[in-house]
């Protein structure tokens, strides 16, 4: 590892570099884009298999684990969302699954698929997609245009209008300080999810980077404690991506 | 650090797999989940009827047993009065015989007597007879007792 400031600064730098093509807006980031799809389709192909096999009676291996989280997702679902929807479980076990994968590429030894990448002629790789603003901004937006469109579906333009008018002040002179105020609301949501989620995961990936600049004789002490911890991290952010995203949808649900 | 149009490829990826998962991923779980709870539900209400049913029979094993013994001890009870009106009937019936053998026994015996008595009685008075004849031979003189001959004869006839 290198130790100087400089050599220490371009290895943190080239670790946080994404592996990009494009120019301007329409930049690709590569890494990004190709780990977060196939840590999706791992998340879809062990689940199909579990649904496809899925009896009655006693389950398999993996049936049991996908009937676990599945139940688990159902439990939140149930206990914060009183509507009917059957979007609202799937799109929960989707965010929980694909988060927890996408954070559990942080566990990963911070220099292996760089070095497995620039064996192959790749000059940049970051691994943990959570740790791109474009992948924890894609979820929350997604998940912010189902706000909106449930909050329309189920309320109505009229209600919806109405309630961002006249809510939480109910008069015609405040209406421009419900207007200020509960855009603020709406656009807090998007905005907290996508950078709580990547604010943890940036700043553990950070720190695995700075221990692997340690003296190879003191990483395992400190890298070791720091995995542990953040095991119960990135399950933990998953977690709260999922249940703020099921008590968000809950209220587009609800008329005030 | 920049926001760039890989937000766009993470928005189409993120609905995609949403449109997956809710599509062909959840329902299929959830059913069989579903399936399994109703089985669970079915077979643990089985079990307690089972159970009911299974003291109710055994309510019902010990009732019946209960009447068998009864039964039973009716039955020893009434065999053993029988037994006892059967032995003592039997020494009636002994008792009774005993004393037929016992009088037929002693009318033969009397009938005997009475025969022995009788051929006795033949024999002593033919004894007598001929002890008569004899006397009367050597005694009687035909010509001296005709008359009394005579007179006994006409008394006889």
């Amino acid at each position: 590892m290198a130790t100087e400031s400089h050599g220490s600064t371009g290895y943190i730098v080239h670790h946080l570099t994404p592996l990009s093509t494009g120019e301007g807006f329409w930049t690709f980031h590569l890494d990004t884009l190709f780990f977060s799809l196939f840590l999706g389709l791992v998340f879809l192909s062990l689940f199909r298999r579990a649904a496809e096999k899925a009896t009655a009676g006693v389950p398999s291996g993996i049936q049991n684990f996908a009937e676990l989280l599945v139940e688990f997702v159902d439990n939140q679902v149930k206990d914060s969302f009183h509507g009917r929807n059957p979007l609202i479980a799937p799109l929960a076990l989707t965010i929980f699954c694909w988060i927890w994968l996408m954070n559990f590429m942080d566990l990963m030894p911070v220099d292996l698929l760089p070095a497995m990448g620039s064996a192959i002629g790749l000059t940049y790789l970051r691994v943990v997609p959570s740790t791109d603003l474009n992948a924890t901004f894609g979820m929350s937006l997604t998940v912010f245009a189902l706000i909106i469109f449930y909050n329309l579906k189920v309320k109505g333009v009229y209600h919806f209008g109405k309630e961002l008018l006249f809510h939480p002040f109910d008069s015609v002179f405040l209406v421009p300080f419900n207007i200020l105020l509960n855009l603020v609301e709406y656009i807090a949501k998007p905005v907290s999810l996508a950078l709580r989620l990547f604010g943890n995961m940036y700043a553990g990936e950070l720190i695995f980077i700075l221990i692997a600049l340690l003296p190879c004789y003191v990483q395992p002490f400190l890298s070791f404690p720091w995995a542990v911890f953040h095991i119960l991290i990135i399950t933990l952010q998953a977690f709260i991506f999922m249940v703020l995203t099921i008590v968000y949808l809950s209220m587009a649900h609800e008329e005030h | 650090m920049s926001i760039n149009a890989t937000l766009i490829g993470q928005m189409i990826t993120f609905a995609l797999l949403v449109w997956f998962t809710m599509k062909y991923v959840w329902p299929p779980l959830m059913q069989a989940m579903e399936e399994r709870k109703k089985r669970i539900a079915e077979g643990l209400a089985a079990a307690e009827k089972g159970k009911q049913e299974m003291e109710m029979a055994e309510k019902r094993a010990k009732t019946l047993l209960k009447e068998a013994k009864n039964q039973a001890a009716e039955i020893v009870t009434l065999a053993q009065k029988r037994a006892n009106e059967v032995v003592d009937e039997s020494k009636q019936a002994a008792k009774v015989e005993g004393e037929r053998l016992v009088a037929v026994a002693k009318s033969e015996i009397d009938q005997q007597v009475q025969q022995a008595k009788e051929t006795l009685q033949k024999q002593v008075s033919t004894l007598a007879v001929a002890a008569a004849e004899q006397i009367l031979a050597a005694e009687v003189d035909e010509a001296r007792h005709k008359a009394m001959l005579a007179d006994i004869s006409q008394q006889l006839g």
